[in-house]
């Protein structure tokens, strides 16, 4: 089910009221690829005298690399390239653009292979390439590694005592007013304060505080990471992989290895799945290196042990939250701590779940403080709206007791402190063209919100934020001589790219939708696009494909008025046709395949390409609630409703945007209830597979209802706002607070899981 | 002139307590510039490191983004995503 809501008059420039594509649900054109299996991922790909490339991992979360013996592996019949960390180049220290955000080279190549110390349980210390995967297996089996275990530590808050073992010598934590003397396992501190803290709490007529923790939980894609590389002798590589981005493949294989990126050609496969792990390198750099060697193809698959085990997860958390307010509800003041579990290297999103935490409310007075803590766990990677489902577990746990404290309806409180229109944000800038309100009132008004519960029977109600991005994008759209068009763009389709993409060319150029064939291009036959990921694409790369449609009108509009014998300000185009508007001449209206059957004659082939960098994406809010029943005697949580609003600007195609309101809540459900990463003693995640790491299952969830609320960003052609991360930022809490209405006791720690539930309820 | 306001810790690494500043400049780059000669390095680090809000639209790498007088200027952390 779902309802669009919309405002009385869009801002949208393109959008007039006469759409005929925009805002339809054509059938996806990657469908019968995908449900009839002929769609290929990354592990699909299979080439002549292809190897099979494995990685042999440390078994310590925190080891001296004494040495590594390949000796005994290479003498093995079928093996025929080994690495280990001795085979990349040593990379300077700095930060580098190329996915989204600049990330640290050395770091990044320090994960993608150990050199000295291996720091997490699973990092990669060598790699083999031979003719068989038993092979390989055996090879691995016959490397010998010496280690100088260490102490290892692997949570947060132990992670930043005094006397933690320390993982980087020349780590010093950043952000403080006099760099530290002494090493540490806090990457970075960070803070975002406004007016006066204390006599904000000092006006307050109630102070709620409490604190906070969450698990380290994995995105989940269902395709572990896969590719197949080659290197020829003259140096010039291919590489086919599964990604979010085929740039950010390339420019990353470029640095680790150091070659040039012209000399990369990278293929993007479909994806089964990203969600933000996809925004970084693990397999491809070693891929391309044991080709280098052998001089032949390598396919590298991770198992799904080594996706948990290697690949990144969000950050572990814990956190204190500290409200003050009003007897009528009026924020006073708010204190936020965060700390955020970084895994191996610095890089946790503290920083977005700092500048995510209050950005839904108006408070005069508050501080945010967040902390970047490394650990012995695998380095975080992105994960859908990263960081900001986490803090905003902890703020909306905190609002949901404030209001109860209060006597007041949730939703009211939120309103009653809510962001608008010229409201300055939590991080700074002031607010323009949001829908926070409307969405809050289409949650409050939708009759979920009021309908009866039942015994054990619990509601839950949060609010989200993500800014969303724009970024470098490039599109080209070619027009056949038969006047049917293809859309060519440079990103992996994830949510649905491949349909919005041609449905915004289409309805630039007057086509039917099925006249318009969207492709995704390797890195060597379109120009850059930034990954797919914040999300970017259908704003930004959706910018691109409407200039260069409407770059294509323009020309269209030039070789209707050649063949018509007019001036071009006397030809408009209209629904796919140029049409002469002096009706006197009697010129007959010329469709986009008489035009381009005429190409030849006043032109050449019909055709556009822009890059642009799209600046000016508008920032969403979510507003979820939540139903669940709680089972006294198991504390099983039973999710039973579960209602989305959102402001998405303009859905394009809206069943895709439903799609990915409702991934983000059953990702988030899972996060709330069942996942986490569970380490033993020795720092070896215990539960690194699906059927220990539990991700909820269509029979876990009942039908997610949308509701779509469309406040038009006014910077995208058709009012487009990214969708994809919003809706994983409330459902944490949502879930959290509606097993407090369910067994009246509040749950700080997540999982909620059944034994958690019962001790709750147990301890009376 | 632009109003431009510091709105994380990194900056102040550069500026100390000083997190506003009054900046004669009609683009993003004669800002940046501007605020590289008062504090050394400060420039660098906005560029690689910064995504800057003009009057409420946040903007990465756009050098040549348009400023008027009564802008008002944050300077954030860049943002990424998942």
């Amino acid at each position: 089910m779902s309802d669009v809501l919309e405002r009385p008059a869009s801002s949208a420039p393109l959008d007039d009221g006469r759409l005929k594509i925009v805002g339809t649900r054509p059938i996806r054109p990657d469908g019968v690829d995908k449900v009839t299996g002929r769609a290929l991922y990354g592990a699909d790909l299979a080439m002549p005298g292809m190897l099979v490339g494995k990685v042999l991992r440390s078994p310590h979360p925190h080891a001296r690399i004494v040495s590594i013996d390949t000796r005994k592996a290479r003498a093995l019949p079928g093996v025929k390239a080994i690495i280990t960390g001795a085979d990349f180049p040593e990379l300077a220290d700095e930060e580098y653009e190329a996915g989204e955000s600049a990330s640290n080279l050395r770091d990044l190549a320090l994960n993608v292979m150990a050199r000295d110390k291996a720091l997490y349980n699973g990092h990669a210390l060598a790699a083999v390439a031979a003719t068989s995967s038993a092979v390989a297996d055996e090879a691995l089996s016959l490397i010998e590694v010496v280690y100088e275990v260490l102490p290892h530590v692997v949570a947060v808050e132990a992670a930043m005592a005094d006397d933690a073992p320390v993982l980087h010598d020349k780590l010093f934590t950043g952000g403080l007013k006099e760099k530290p003397t002494k090493a540490s396992n806090i990457a970075k501190r960070n803070e975002i304060k406004r007016g006066d803290l204390a006599a904000g709490f000092a006006e307050a007529d109630v102070i709620f505080e409490s604190r906070y923790d969450t698990a380290a939980t994995h995105q989940g894609y269902i395709e572990p990471h896969a590719c197949v590389a080659s290197m020829a002798s003259d140096g010039q590589c291919q590489v086919w992989s599964s990604s979010q981005g085929q740039f950010m493949i390339r420019t990353y294989c470029a640095k680790v290895l150091d070659i040039d990126a012209s000399s990369i050609r990278v293929t993007p496969a479909e994806i089964g799945g990203g969600f933000g792990g996809k925004t970084t390198v693990y397999l491809e750099p070693l891929a391309l290196a044991l080709s280098r060697q052998s001089g032949a193809p390598v396919k590298m698959v991770m198992t799904r042990d080594e996706v948990f085990r290697a690949s990144g997860p969000t950050s572990a958390s814990v956190m204190t939250v500290r409200l003050g307010a009003k007897a009528d509800g009026t924020l006073t003041a708010a204190d936020v701590e965060l700390k955020f579990q970084a895994g191996a290297f610095p890089g946790s999103p503290v920083g977005a779940a700092s500048m995510t935490a209050l950005a839904c409310y108006d408070i005069p007075n508050f501080s945010i403080v967040g902390y970047d803590v490394v650990t012995n766990t695998p380095k975080v990677a992105a994960y859908r709206a990263p960081g900001a489902p986490i803090s905003a577990f902890g703020v909306e746990s905190a609002m949901d007791d404030l209001a109860l404290t209060l006597g007041m309806d949730p939703i009211a409180l939120r309103e009653k402190n809510a962001v608008h229109d010229g409201t300055k944000a939590s991080y700074g800038p002031t607010f323009r063209n949001i829908g926070y309100a409307e969405t809050l009132e289409a949650i409050r008004s939708h009759p979920h919100y009021s309908a009866p519960l039942g015994p054990n029977q619990g509601r839950g109600v949060a609010v989200g934020f993500w800014f969303n991005v724009g970024g470098e994008s490039t599109a080209a759209v070619n027009i056949a001589e038969d006047g049917t068009a293809m859309v060519i763009t440079g990103n992996p389709d994830i949510g649905g790219s491949r349909a919005s993409m041609a449905m915004m060319a289409a309805e630039v150029l007057g086509l039917p939708i099925e006249k318009v064939r969207p492709i995704v291009a390797d890195t060597a036959s379109i120009g850059f696009s930034m990954l797919t990921g914040g999300s970017r694409t259908t704003f930004a790369v959706g910018m691109a494909v409407t200039q260069a449609a409407q770059k294509i009108v323009e020309d269209l509009k030039r070789r209707a008025a050649l063949l018509m014998d007019v001036s071009v300000d006397q030809v408009d185009w209209i629904y796919g046709a140029a049409v002469c508007t002096d009706v006197s001449k009697g010129k007959a209206d010329l469709s986009l395949a008489d035009l381009a059957a005429k190409s030849g004659q006043t032109g050449g082939p019909i055709g556009s390409q822009i890059s642009l960098n799209a600046q000016g994406a508008g920032p969403g809010f979510g507003v979820h609630v939540c139903d669940v029943e709680v089972d006294p005697e198991t504390g099983h949580v039973t999710i039973l409703r579960y209602t989305a609003a959102q402001d998405v600007g303009k859905a394009i195609h809206p069943s895709y945007v439903e799609g990915q309101i409702q991934g983000g809540v059953a990702q988030g459900v899972g996060w709330a209830l069942n996942e986490e990463y569970v380490f033993d003693t020795g720092g070896v995640m215990e539960n690194a597979g699906f059927l220990d790491y539990r991700v909820p299952v269509a029979s876990d969830l009942p039908m997610i209802d949308t509701v779509m609320v469309e406040v038009a960003n006014p910077r995208h052609p058709f009012g487009a706002k990214g969708v994809g991360e919003v809706p994983i930022v409330p459902p944490l809490a949502a879930v959290a607070n509606a097993v407090r209405g369910a067994i009246g006791k509040r749950m700080t720690s997540l999982p909620l899981s059944p034994p958690k539930i019962r001790a709750a309820i147990d301890a009376g | 002139m632009p109003h431009v306001v510091v709105a994380c810790s990194s900056c102040r690494a550069f500026t100390g307590d000083v997190t506003t500043f009054d900046v004669e400049a009609a683009t993003v780059r004669e800002m940046i510039r501007e605020l590289e000669r008062r504090y050394p390095g400060f420039g660098e680090h906005i560029e690689r490191k910064m995504a800057i809000a003009i009057d409420g639209e946040i903007h990465q790498d756009a050098l040549f983004e348009p400023l008027r007088a009564e802008s008002e200027v944050y300077l954030i952390p860049k943002i990424g995503g998942g």
